[in-house]
């Protein structure tokens, strides 16, 4: 048992202060710096990113294919920074699927059972009922390049799970399928998850499926996490500009802090007192920060509920279908409104928008220049 | 009105004029210098020599001499027994050569796939004298023993026998294995490497199980290059090799020189053709030619 683990007993994989650095001609480049994070036994968890944000890295250093140049790595609280891939109990799901291509679909199955020592007399049953299992009993036999994208997936997902590894790690399994049968295995990989209760560890640059699928999500940015939470706590109550504008649309206002305790923050913008609820990093009195309200929370017309109200001019309505996106020019700036269903009512007369102060998120850190919205 | 009927006319397919007209200078070069003479060769073969002329009746004397004599017999099993020895010995350094290059190799790869085949840019002639300069009675090889005083005087157990024969081959042929064998390697997706890794099977058995299996074409490609060469080669056996191991290639070149009897040097050159045209249909067999 590895000696700092002991206060994270109950984390299956547990990252400390991991950072993966790569010599550039320029110096050095921090693929992944510092991270921490852990992930609990049976949990759906998600490293949420743009291409070069270190998701990818990160999953790969708990696989054994980097080793990292600070920090340590832990699965099942054993120290494994150091081991070689084969040595750790860990498969993993490839973006390619990285079949074996002179192997069937059978012995790409069989492949972790073989290497295992077991016998074939133990292995064939167990590769039949996998089959079965990914409701691909008739490709036994069939080589890689004859299957199509979603089956060669299943093969992937089997063969990483028939010997049934403590984590199972995805790099992107989705993304070589084409957008129809995506949302279809996205809902079996969960189901799959929940039946096995196995802990899987998910990479996607795809926010809606990191929220979909996800028990917790890390959202990373230029090699650091910016913040890990439940689909729920990402979305709604962001820690930071970078994570509120990732993910998801939203109007971001400037303002100063006005007055502050425990719970509500009064921020003036414009000139314009607006309640929000006061961040985790309590700014004080005078700071800058950024408020952000999602164009859904906010509602058209009087409400006696909504702690804020302001008045504005509609200037353009975009019909999408289940909803209407409208832009309100109000004397905070320009808002953008989300409404769901009915006809675009808003034509140019003055609306009144309101919101809750529960739905009006303080960032800390503000822009450098002011941000209006989406 | 002229072109609504010219749309709905279907469009008659052209004849491929360019596309075959492209084709006629290759047509002719192969026909010139490889069909005819081929078809030259097949026809000496069954001919015969009668008092230094060549008689132009069908016979299959020629293929009778070679089979029920027991001297060509003792050449023919020696030719394809060192081509074979050479093509294994071949495979036995290109294989950790070449897997060494691309796994470890990172930016020095290019250079080192160079230093490979330089050996080609040089004459063949300079490289099989080379040996004979190394292994000579007064080469390197015993100098450099005898300064170590390992030997008291020069030794002439290194060259002219069938293992000088071999050496030079193994050396002179080995860039024909080795660049088959490196591209193979290069092709080799780096992810299934690490997929095996990940389904925990250590490297000796990722490479027995994933890697072998997957540059075999490569190395069947480079062993039909070696057994090939070896196969038809006569300035080695004669530059390096013993008086008594004389070679198919050294039969051929004499029946086509001194000895003058073009008929029994054509049909040696058919069984020549006979033995690697097998061993490229096994090896073609395999899927050897994707690599080649």
């Amino acid at each position: 048992m590895g000696t700092s683990a002991g206060s994270h007993s109950n984390s299956l994989v547990y990252l400390e202060s991991v950072s993966k650095i790569y010599p550039t001609t320029a110096g050095e480049f921090y693929a992944v710096q510092n991270v921490t994070l852990e992930v609990k036994p049976g949990e759906f968890f998600s490293l949420l990113g743009s291409s070069g944000s270190g998701k990818t890295t990160t999953l790969r250093l708990i696989g054994g294919f980097e080793i990292p140049e600070y920090g340590q790595v832990f699965i099942g609280g054993e120290d494994v920074t150091e081991h070689p891939p084969y040595r750790r109990d860990v498969h993993t799901v490839f973006q390619s699927y990285a079949l074996f291509p002179h192997l069937t679909v059978a012995e790409n199955i069989a492949y972790p059972l073989r290497i295992a020592g077991l016998s074939r007399s133990n292995i064939a049953p167990r590769v039949q009922e996998a089959l079965r299992m990914f409701r691909i009993p008739e490709l036994g036999d069939r080589r890689p390049s004859q299957l199509s994208g979603g089956q060669q997936q299943r093969v992937a997902l089997a063969r990483a799970l028939i010997s049934r590894p403590k984590v199972l790690l995805l790099d992107e399994p989705l993304s070589a399928l084409d957008a129809k049968i995506r949302e279809e295995v996205r809902q079996e990989l969960r189901e799959l998850q929940r039946q096995t209760n196995l802990t899987f560890i998910y990479v996607t640059h795809d926010q809606e499926e990191a929220l979909a699928l996800s028990d917790r999500i890390a959202v990373m940015h230029q090699g650091r996490v910016e913040q890990i939470g439940t689909p729920e706590d990402i979305y709604t109550r962001p820690e930071s500009l970078f994570v509120a504008q990732f993910i998801g649309k939203a109007n971001f206002l400037t303002g100063q802090v006005m007055q502050l305790d425990a719970e509500m923050a009064i921020v003036m913008v414009n000139g314009i007192a607006v309640k929000a609820v006061a961040p985790k990093q309590v700014p004080s009195p005078g700071d800058w920060v950024t408020l952000m309200i999602r164009p859904e929370r906010l509602q058209v017309g009087q409400s006696v509920k909504a702690d804020n109200q302001v008045t504005g001019k509609t200037a353009s309505v975009t019909y999408i279908g289940q909803r209407i996106e409208s832009n309100v020019d109000t004397s905070l700036g320009q808002l953008t409104v989300t409404q769901l269903g009915g006809s675009a009512t808003m034509g140019q007369e003055d609306v009144t928008l309101t919101w809750t102060a529960h739905d009006c998120i303080v960032i800390p850190s503000p822009p450098s220049s002011p941000v209006s919205s989406v | 009105m002229s072109s609504l009927s010219s749309s709905l006319t279907k469009r008659r397919s052209r004849f491929p004029v360019g596309l075959y007209a492209s084709l006629l200078p290759p047509l002719v070069w192969m026909t010139l210098l490889y069909f005819v003479p081929i078809a030259l060769l097949v026809s000496y073969s069954v001919w015969r020599l009668e008092a230094f002329d060549i008689v132009q009746e069908f016979t299959l004397k020629n293929f009778q001499t070679i089979v029920f004599s027991s001297a060509y017999r003792t050449v023919i099993v020696r030719t394809i027994g060192t081509a074979l020895g050479v093509t294994l010995i071949d495979v036995a350094i290109a294989l950790p050569l070449g897997y060494f290059i691309t796994r470890y190799g990172g930016r020095y790869r290019p250079l080192l796939t160079i230093l490979v085949i330089l050996p080609l840019w040089s004459s063949y002639l300079v490289r099989v004298f080379a040996w004979k300069i190394i292994l000579g009675y007064n080469g390197v090889l015993n100098t450099a023993l005898l300064s170590l005083g390992v030997l008291q005087q020069p030794s002439q157990i290194f060259l002219y026998n069938q293992f000088s024969t071999t050496l030079t081959f193994v050396h002179i042929w080995l860039p024909f294995m080795i660049l088959p064998v490196i591209t193979a390697f290069e092709r080799l997706p780096k992810d299934l490497i690490e997929a095996s890794a990940d389904l925990n099977a250590p490297p000796w058995t990722t490479f027995r199980r994933v890697m072998l299996p997957l540059v075999t074409p490569g190395i069947l490609a480079g062993s039909i290059n070696v057994f090939s060469l070896t196969m038809g080669d006569f300035i080695t056996p004669s530059l390096v090799g013993s008086p008594s191991g004389i070679m198919l290639g050294n039969v051929i070149s004499s029946q086509f020189g001194v000895s003058y009897n073009w008929p029994l040097g054509a049909a040696f050159s058919l069984v020549v053709m006979l033995i690697v045209f097998s061993g490229l249909a096994i090896v073609v067999r395999q899927g050897a030619l994707e690599n080649l």
